[in-house]
């Protein structure tokens, strides 16, 4: 790893948003291309979908344009002790998708023909014994399901954390209560300003999460992200009964057990989001929707109490992948959010994609599917 | 378990909590011709000053002011058009009215309500102190619950310790009942009876109350219970049976100790905020008091139209004061839903609030007597501040060091107020850490964000709202 | 875990009693009792261990806040004591740690 600039060194680049994929985007620079970030955050780092999401760190069922992102992540996830300095409270267990029908088998089955014709063999079925075997509490209906097992989970603030502690050891500077409200190129630089003042860099990163539409519609690339809340459930502490991350196949959940034995339930299960307050309101009907999904698959959760439910804001796209890739309009600006409600584990290598096309304008990554274009 | 589906019904007005406020909010707005349903998670009406009113056992003991509350439970218990349910638990509630209960049963009942009058009351202020989670420390409040609802009271030799008039009267109460504490551990700083003093013109208006404190330390005086005042680095140690047995303090500069198998501490009370901030109302910091209060209009009136706070869920008054704000808010619901006009709502509020005045004369005095020192409130690193998770003082100081600039943080990052009891026990005291570690005032550290669940329910529980639905 | 000094009933108290099963062990108490008053006066202190460092605790609040008196009650975990009322033939265990669940649990 580099050393630290000198305190007095300007930023090379401004990169907006203080979530995950911000946080690794600034750590990336510093650590791949010795360039100093200044991380603007409107709030604190954290505060909304890195820091308040479901925490599974999951190659399984991704979209097929994302595998190959993905799955450089996941090789991320398993190195950051040594990367970062912090394991981010990732813990390796398998993911698991579960068929509750024969037409569910169909599903996984056709998927799995799809994925071993592009040479993908990350992803493998599962009979309903070896399903047993792996979720031994799983109901009864359950028929097989589709097993990912080099996946796993993470504490979603430790982990933004972990890469803004690590950028900040080498340089990076982080302002929290900074909102970027306009960004304009002069010259040379991009001027970002807002209500805690103005600030300049040659090179610009937008990963504003829920809120990068607003940015992008100023440099005259508009796009239809759509901000939502999904609905997060946790347990009191039951004892261990569940080791994979578990989900469903036509049905949403989200379900896994914390080492320290609470259960997190999530399913994309919407509140309102309202992005303007950065507030969220929960909506019990859905949850109680997300908790009837559990209680079938999982009998024995009926009884277990349920300690806290919240929300984050998410920025999501018509299509679910995210906006990734240089600004088609403008010079020395790159985009890097919309991840739609998934970008947690691609956080590590979203960023580092990012800091890449910031410093070189190369990736050697596929993200042509990714591209602000496609909305123009 | 029940796994039948959620019934909807209606009010006009909801009261949540069937202490003084509640009590009185609900009898006056039924008064109003509003409908009411007025719900309590204990089985019986009086909230926790006065618990078991109807019914206790040694009601006759425990003297006038419990009495007074026995004659408004039972216009509460009598009065028309109130649905009382207890042993009911909101465990959700929306800015327009939407209540989620569950009853004994685990029953689901989605009621809405047209104006809500939140009447939580207060929580002993946490105590923390080495030893504090040792079993037989309990609060001074529970000796209280369990002498009202059972008649169960603590052996001779019970050691009391911390400050606040509730002490004093936990002790005489047990006094009188045939108990003889060991000790009353007084942490009151010395400075407070100075801060107090400048009160006194207040103190004046309020004499029947101060007189009242007087009597009650005197009688212990008289009774030879010894006293000792001052006290400062409390810690409490277990026996060879891992239970409390002993307490130790500081004290005219010496290290002392007394032995006890029951200790009972207390050092004031605060409003329950757990409703109003998970409604995400403005709440500001009480410095007097060192708590939160939601910020409330003449009514009890909140941010959110029709949705009231009355009582010590609002900043602490006391059980009589409790009783004016429910009237007033009563009035205001009435009024809101268009029963009296405004300017019957302004007459009939005439009373109540001159009442509410003499009431709160007295209160200036006493939250200036019983503010408690910064070390009573700011632990030293060893201690466990968050009783559910185990979190000590020094893990959330060592938080702020890494960045966490608030409690949300603090929370996210090492689970301080994720347990079952939802962030009551610790979210004072981890703002007080973090405001002193960075020093900045508690009013910018700010609260840990409550969301609802207001109270643990069971997934079984919540599934029961799906039928419901949207 | 017992210790019969701490409390006692006042004689005012009703005589109407009703039984409890504590940890497999008759405890008389009486009606309109919380579970964890029950307790208390039979000289049970300490009601559960936690689930962080297994430290043993007694109830503390006794008004439903502070969730130290969570205990297993006809079989189903995490209850308050506090906050349940006792009925005739109720079993109270202590709990241990996290709540143990299984599919038996009603």
């Amino acid at each position: 790893m580099s050393t630290p600039f000198p305190a007095s060194r300007r930023p090379d680049a401004i990169v907006v948003g203080g979530g995950l994929h911000g946080s690794s985007t600034a750590f990336h620079l510093a650590a791949r291309h010795g360039l100093k970030a200044l991380l603007l955050e409107q709030t604190y780092p954290g505060r909304h979908a890195s820091g308040v999401n479901a925490g599974g760190v999951r190659t399984l069922g991704r979209i097929l344009p994302e595998i190959p992102l993905s799955l450089a992540s996941m090789e991320i996830w398993h190195r950051l002790p040594e990367l970062i300095g912090d394991d981010c409270g990732f813990v390796h267990s398998a993911q698991v998708k579960v068929a509750e029908s024969e037409a569910d088998m169909e599903t996984l089955r056709a998927r799995d023909v799809e994925l071993r014709a592009l040479g993908y063999t990350h992803e493998k079925l599962l009979d309903a014994e070896t399903l047993r075997e792996l979720l031994p509490a799983v109901s009864r209906h359950v028929v097989g399901g589709a097993v990912a097992e080099n996946d796993g989970c993470a504490i979603p603030f430790r982990a933004v954390t972990g890469f803004r502690r690590a950028a900040e050891r080498l340089g990076a500077e982080v302002r929290s209560n900074w909102r970027v409200e306009r960004i304009e190129r002069t010259g040379e630089m991009w001027r970002v300003s807002g209500p805690a003042g103005t600030a300049e860099a040659p090179l610009l990163a937008i990963c504003a999460g829920a809120w990068g539409d607003k940015i992008s519609a100023q440099v005259g690339e508009p796009v239809p992200l759509n901000p939502e809340a999904p609905m997060l459930l946790i347990t009191e502490r039951i004892t261990p009964f569940l080791a994979p991350v578990v989900g469903t196949t036509s049905r949403r959940l989200s379900f896994k057990q914390y080492p320290n034995g609470t259960v997190l339930i999530g399913g994309g299960y919407r509140g309102i989001a309202d992005r303007d307050s950065e507030r969220t309101i929960l909506k019990f009907s859905g949850l109680a929707t997300n908790v009837r999904v559990v209680c079938e698959l999982f009998p024995l959760m009926k009884t277990v109490r349920i300690v806290r439910a919240w929300s984050g804001i998410e920025g999501v796209m018509p299509d679910a992948i995210p906006v990734l890739g240089p600004s088609l309009k403008a010079p020395d600006l790159v985009y890097g959010f919309g991840y739609s409600s998934h970008g947690f584990q691609m956080g590590p290598i979203g960023g580092r994609i990012v800091a890449d096309l910031v410093a070189t304008g190369k990736t050697n990554l596929p993200i042509e599917a990714f591209s602000i274009g496609r909305f123009a | 378990m029940t796994d039948g589906m959620a019934r909807v019904e209606t009010c006009d007005l909801a009261v949540i909590g069937t202490g003084p406020a509640g009590m009185a909010a609900a009898v006056a707005a039924a008064e109003l011709g509003l409908s009411v349903v007025a719900v309590d998670e204990q089985s019986v009406p009086g909230g926790q000053i006065y618990r078991n009113v109807l019914a206790s056992p040694v009601a006759a003991r425990l003297g006038p002011d419990y009495g007074h509350g026995a004659a408004l439970a039972a216009a509460f218990d009598a009065a028309e058009g109130i649905s009382r349910r207890y042993g009911t638990t909101v465990w959700t509630l929306s800015a327009d009215g939407e209540i989620g209960l569950r009853g004994e049963r685990g029953d689901i009942v989605l009621l809405r309500a047209k104006a809500v009058i939140l009447a939580t009351g207060a929580l002993e202020r946490p105590m923390p102190f080495p030893g504090w989670t040792l079993p037989g420390v309990m609060t001074a409040g529970s000796a209280q619950i369990l002498l009202k609802s059972a008649a169960v009271v603590p052996a001779d030799g019970v050691v009391l310790t911390g400050s606040g008039p509730l002490l004093y009267l936990v002790a005489a109460q047990l006094l009188d009942i045939g108990v003889r504490p060991g000790a009353i551990v007084e942490t009151t700083p010395g400075a407070n009876y100075r801060a107090a003093a400048r009160h006194w013109r207040g103190a004046a208006h309020g004499a029947a109350t101060l007189l009242k404190g007087l009597k009650l330390i005197a009688r212990l005086r008289v009774a030879r219970v010894p006293m000792v005042s001052g006290a400062t680095g409390l810690s409490a140690e277990a026996g060879a049976d891992g239970a409390v047995a002993r307490l130790k303090y500081h004290c005219g500069g010496r290290e002392r100790s007394v032995a006890c198998s029951l200790l009972l501490v207390h050092q004031g009370v605060v409003p329950n905020v757990q409703i109003s901030r998970s409604l995400d109302l403005p709440h500001d910091w009480d410095a007097a008091q060192r708590c939160w209060r939601p910020r409330l209009g003449e009514w009890g009136d909140t941010a959110l139209p029709g949705i009231f706070v009355a009582g010590d869920g609002g900043g602490i008054g006391g059980a009589l004061a409790a009783e004016e704000q429910g009237r007033l808010a009563a009035l205001a619901a009435a009024c809101r839903l268009g029963r009296i006009d405004e300017q019957e709502r302004n007459r009939r509020a005439d009373a109540p609030r001159r009442a509410l005045a003499h009431h709160l004369a007295v209160r200036p005095f006493l939250d200036a007597l019983y503010r408690p020192g910064d070390d009573a409130v700011v632990p030293a690193d060893e201690v466990v501040v968050c009783r559910c998770e185990e979190v000590t003082a020094g893990e959330i100081r060592r938080c702020v060091v890494d960045g966490c600039v608030g409690p949300n943080q603090v929370k996210s990052f090492i689970r301080s107020g994720m347990g079952p009891c939802q962030g009551r026990m610790c979210g004072l005291t981890v703002s007080e850490i973090i405001a002193a570690a960075r020093g900045m005032p508690v009013a910018d550290v700010g609260y840990y964000r409550l969301r609802q669940p207001l109270k643990p329910i069971t997934l079984g529980e919540l599934a029961q709202l799906e039928e419901v639905a949207q | 875990m017992e210790n019969d000094s701490r409390f006692r009933r006042l004689p005012q108290a009703s005589d109407q009693t009703v039984t409890l099963s504590v940890e497999g062990r008759p405890v008389a108490t009486r009606a309109g009792d919380s579970v964890a008053a029950a307790l208390l006066a039979a000289g049970i202190i300490t009601t559960r261990t936690t689930p962080v460092s297994g430290a043993p605790r007694s109830p503390f609040c006794l008004m439903g806040v502070c969730f130290d008196c969570l205990m297993e009650i006809d079989g189903v975990p995490n209850r308050q004591a506090c906050m349940t009322p006792v009925r005739d033939g109720m079993t109270v265990a202590l709990q241990h740690g996290a709540a143990a669940v299984s599919e038996e649990t009603k």
